[in-house]
């Protein structure tokens, strides 16, 4: 009896189910379709930091700071800033924007595998990220008559992309924190205070004495120091020293963004 | 257990906090059914639902798909579900969501096939934000049957559409069960019920109080539905002591369910009732309903 049961049981692991393939490519085109036509997104990720170079970057272009050219220092500035607000603003908003619309629950309800979701979002989010870099790049090279080399500017970009996880992670935990409502708002309040301590938007000699003391451990100054280092600014630390500070961050925005998970997932799927 | 069954449920209990949302529910799906779950808002119909699609895990007893766990991946690709209130990206198209949720099932049905079934194929190209309440239901229908699967789950599918959608999909539903598949639904439109499905399994506060084929519920109310057309308005109290219920009383009509319709129509022309038009119906699946649930059905 109990064997002809278990002969009759519909074996569900073995089941077939969608290749990955296929599965990840159209979830990467359906992200970046979604992004890519949203007026708010595009104009606060990708318009935003070249605005930031018009002003402060071009009037600064020809002076000297750490013994580059102020054009080339500040694009690294607003480049590491445009990277770092694409990252919060995909998982922050795109987030809580999925729960507000109950799109995690309807996506739940389908075989789509999560790890085909997030990382799909991770792959548009750092397709964004180098979007936003080169723009500002090119305004910078167009208007301030920057000029780097192809390999150099290529290490830069790398550099950016892998130091931009700690935001990622930090827009993962904000995106499962607040509601969509606030979201714009609070990744705003979050990253813009970030930046100007740190040195990306005012040099950090120009900051209050109390902020200057403690921009050396915020995430925002470290990706600073990654971004001026990998331009060829003087005095930075070795990247390796502000990749640590990264990576810790990163685990620590992973820590607090996995307890809101939990606690969404207890209070809306258990 | 047996490989034909789609949806098992044994000793299912959830609560919700103090909230007791199911209580005790067993209820066995065999492949190939067509079963709509009636009963008033926050029976636990949407609930049960959720359980099925291991959207949320029971506080006691077990819930198989298949015969597997509701959450495994093999499982998951064998159903396709409509939820209530979901949301998708308001700027892709019906026609790039319909692609993008083909990708996620192994076998899907042509993209095409899946739009048309859903009656969409003049606004395939219109984005989700600029969509009706209607349109959407009937997108969310093409996504859930899109990856061709064993097995539906349509939440409150109808909320929100007009007559000639509401009809449409009763026509879609009815296509799709003639496949073989199993559908699974929620309602409170109890004529779709009785046009879509084989069972009707009726909860009522967090238990399964009704669980027969559409005739069956109704045969349940022995009474007959009577409508009468009077040449005055009868006075107060004209009905007392009558053996009726949900009694519709106003000016020169009256209707009533009554298990004695001539016993009572007697009784009103010894009452001096001027009856001029009589009609005497069997009563239908909605007040087999409000019977079985105590008369706080569905407003």
């Amino acid at each position: 009896m109990a064997e002809s049961r278990a002969a009759a049981a519909p074996v569900a692991s073995t089941a077939p189910v969608a290749p990955l393939a296929k599965m990840a490519r159209e979830q990467l085109r359906a992200e970046f379709l979604r992004y890519l036509r949203s007026p708010i997104f595009s104009v606060f990720t990708l318009a935003l930091p070249v605005v930031f170079y018009l002003f402060f970057g071009i009037p600064n272009a020809t002076f000297q700071i750490a013994g580059v050219s102020g054009g080339t220092y500040l694009m690294a500035s607003f480049g590491a800033y445009g990277v770092a607000n694409v990252m919060l603003f995909t998982f922050g908003i795109g987030v809580a924007l999925d729960r507000a619309r109950r799109m995690d629950s309807l996506i739940r309800a389908t075989p789509l595998r999560p790890a085909v979701f997030l990382l799909s979002r991770v792959a548009v989010a750092l397709t964004f990220g180098l979007m936003a870099l080169t723009a500002v790049s090119l305004f910078a090279m167009l208007t301030a008559g920057v000029r780097m080399e192809p390999a150099r500017w290529a290490t830069f970009a790398g550099w950016l992309l892998v130091g931009a996880l700690p935001f990622l992670a930090l827009g993962l935990a904000i995106g499962y924190l607040v509601s969509a409502n606030s979201a714009a708002a609070v990744v705003n309040l979050v990253a813009l205070p970030l930046f100007f301590a740190s040195g990306i938007f005012v040099p950090v000699r120009n900051l209050p004495h109390f902020i200057a003391t403690i921009a050396p451990y915020l995430p925002t100054y470290r990706y600073g120091q990654l971004a001026w280092g990998a331009v060829g600014a003087s005095g930075t630390d070795r990247a390796l020293v502000d990749l640590a500070w990264l990576g810790a961050y990163t685990v620590v925005f992973l820590l607090i963004a996995g307890r809101a998970y939990l606690l969404e997932e207890s209070r809306r799927f258990a | 257990m047996n490989r034909d069954v789609a949806v098992e449920l044994r000793g299912v209990h959830k609560r919700y906090g103090q909230v007791e949302a199911l209580r005790n529910v067993d209820l066995t799906v065999p492949a190939g059914q067509v079963v709509a779950v009636l009963g008033p808002n926050g029976a636990g119909k949407t609930t049960a639902v959720e359980l099925m699609l291991g959207l949320r895990r029971p506080t006691s007893g077990t819930v198989r798909l298949f015969g597997g766990d509701p959450r495994a991946a093999g499982v998951r690709a064998r159903r396709g579900a409509m939820l209530q209130e979901s949301g998708l990206p308001e700027l892709l198209t019906i026609a790039e969501l319909v692609r993008l949720f083909r990708a996620y099932y192994p076998r899907p049905l042509p993209a095409a096939e899946a739009i048309a079934l859903a009656g969409l194929e003049e606004s395939a190209g219109r984005r989700f934000g600029d969509l009706s309440g209607g349109q959407r239901q009937r997108l969310f229908f093409a996504l859930a049957v899109c990856g061709d699967p064993e097995m539906l789950f349509l939440d409150e599918p109808t909320v929100a559409m007009d007559v000639e959608g509401r009809r449409l999909f009763i026509r879609a539903i009815g296509e799709w069960a003639g496949r073989g598949r199993t559908v699974l639904l929620t309602t409170h439109h109890l004529e779709e019920a009785d046009l879509m499905a084989d069972r009707v399994v009726v909860i009522d506060r967090g238990v399964v109080i009704a669980d027969d084929s559409p005739d069956g519920i109704r045969a349940r109310v022995p009474g007959r539905r009577v409508t009468l057309r009077l040449r005055a308005p009868l006075p107060a109290g004209a009905f007392a002591s009558l053996p009726v219920s949900s009694l519709r009383h106003e000016d020169h009509r009256a209707s009533f369910l009554t298990p004695d319709a001539p016993g009572v129509l007697f009784a009103l022309r010894a009452r001096q009732a001027e009856i001029v038009d009589l009609e005497v119906v069997g009563a239908d699946l909605e007040e087999a309903f409000l019977q079985l649930t105590g008369g706080n059905g569905h407003g």
